[in-house]
């Protein structure tokens, strides 16, 4: 019978099996070298970010990938299996993390990074670019970035494009938050947003204050602007000052004008 | 006493993986083509060693099918791509790949000698023993000194651990046949463990 096999054959399987071999080492590599240079398989290091170390994954055309290391246990095969589950793609250990990274997690500015978002659709792509413009130590609310991309009405979409950002930390998307004082989602958890935004000196705190009162806004009639009250221009009005908004058409009644760094609101045409 | 024989790599879950894997490469060949390579290699290298009489070439026909099967997924529409046996897919490009080295005469079959064994007395049954005196080597040997059709479908089953429904497939075959090409096989190679134990006593 076909199917069958007896006692004796038993051990002539088991050595049969014992004839499986593998290819030598830089197999892998040699074949993806011949196909020419587009999947070359991506890399990845481990580097101390603000909140804990994270692992960068990262190919020829940009960064592709952060994970906060704890998130799977600080075990390299974890991100690695991650990894491939989102990009299709492997990973080996890199030797040098990517140009700039080092000095894009000092600062909390990741614009000068190259990223690669393939993949993403440009909505997602859209939403995060304008996320990479908030700098270190300021909020924007989700509905400034669905206004900032020209779809204002988008602002739940707006979330879950920035719940799916594939490098967060360095596109901070820890830097949008809600409106309302509170601080919203996050990827890896509320309290590493928390912890990100306070490590960028952001007084979360008093933004829950603001919330509570509903003052979306600070202006300051020195100067007759009106920001978001995290913006370094509102940061450095003094209390005397300082006048509270709680909508763009109180500041604008007052005679107040948007900031044109963290535009509240689009900046009026001057006549 | 008789077991019946299961398969150490159940088709189910290699046929999930390979059907997640063309889904994604029906997408992005490039991106998926490097875990195709990794998750592969080993079954083409191994089937290259084995089947191949020429073990210096293994890697070489290793290669070769996955650069080749590069370019045809590079050519195929997602649908035919998504209705791909990936893994019997590959085997056939390196088994007709390697067919072709041998025709065109540019490489030429070696002889294997088959009279390495051991000089080991053993006092189990005679064709354990005779597998005990076996390096791996000498069995390899015995498997390169099978009809090809034998060699092909016991290396595919029994050394790389396809399905027969893949082997069938390779060899263009119903799976009634794959089963007794594969334990002919088997039996080719018993009675000659059997041969090499009276040879020595």
């Amino acid at each position: 019978m076909s199917t069958t096999i007896d006692s004796g054959d038993r051990a002539l399987v088991q050595a049969l099996e014992g004839l499986r071999a593998t290819p030598p080492a830089g197999f892998t590599e040699r074949v993806l070298a011949r196909v020419g240079p587009t999947p070359a398989l991506d890399e990845f290091v481990v580097v101390d970010g603000p909140s804990g170390p994270l692992f960068v994954a990262f190919g020829a055309e940009g960064i592709r990938h952060v994970i906060a290391a704890d998130v799977v246990d600080r075990d390299p095969e974890a991100f690695v299996a991650r990894h491939r589950e989102r990009f299709g793609r492997s990973l080996r250990p890199a030797s040098a993390p990517p140009a700039g990274l080092t000095r894009a997690l000092e600062s909390g500015r990741g614009r000068a990074l190259r990223f690669d978002l393939h993949g993403l659709t440009e909505f997602e792509q859209a939403v995060l670019r304008k996320a990479l413009e908030i700098p270190p130590g300021e909020v924007r609310p989700y509905a400034w970035i669905a206004r900032e991309i020209g779809r204002p009405k988008a602002v739940r979409a707006v979330g879950s494009a920035l719940g799916r950002n594939p490098v967060p930390v360095l596109i901070p998307c820890h830097r949008v938050v809600r409106n309302d004082g509170k601080i919203g989602h996050y990827a890896f958890g509320t309290a590493m947003k928390r912890d990100l935004l306070a490590h960028e000196h952001v007084d979360l705190d008093r933004l829950e204050e603001l919330g509570r009162t509903r003052v979306r806004y600070l202006g300051s009639d020195t100067t007759s602007v009106y920001c978001f009250p995290t913006c370094r221009h509102a940061r450095r009005i003094t209390a005397a000052h300082r006048v509270p908004f709680r909508t763009a058409a109180e500041a604008d009644a007052a005679g107040f004008r948007p900031c044109r760094d963290c535009r509240p609101e689009p900046a009026r045409q001057t006549a | 006493m008789a077991l019946t024989l299961t398969p150490r790599d159940e088709a189910m879950p290699e046929r999930d993986q390979t059907a997640d894997l063309v889904a994604r490469m029906s997408q992005d060949v490039d991106a998926v083509f490097p875990e195709v390579v990794e998750r592969y290699g080993p079954t083409l290298y191994t089937t290259a060693l084995r089947v191949s009489r020429q073990p210096a070439d293994a890697e070489d026909l290793a290669a070769e099918a996955l650069v080749r099967a590069y370019r045809a997924l590079s050519s195929y529409a997602p649908r035919r791509i998504r209705r791909l046996r990936l893994r019997p897919w590959l085997v056939t490009i390196l088994l007709n790949h390697w067919r072709n080295q041998l025709r065109t005469g540019s490489r030429r079959p070696d002889e294997v000698a088959l009279d390495r064994a051991g000089p080991v007395a053993s006092t189990d049954s005679p064709e354990d023993a005779a597998l005990a005196r076996l390096g791996s080597g000498q069995l390899a040997d015995l498997v390169h000194a099978l009809p090809e059709t034998q060699r092909i479908a016991v290396v595919l089953r029994h050394v790389v651990g396809l399905s027969y429904e893949e082997v069938g497939q390779v060899l263009e075959c119903p799976v009634g046949t794959a089963k007794s090409h594969v334990s002919r096989g088997i039996a080719a190679l018993r009675s000659r463990l059997s041969n090499d134990q009276e040879d020595r006593q």
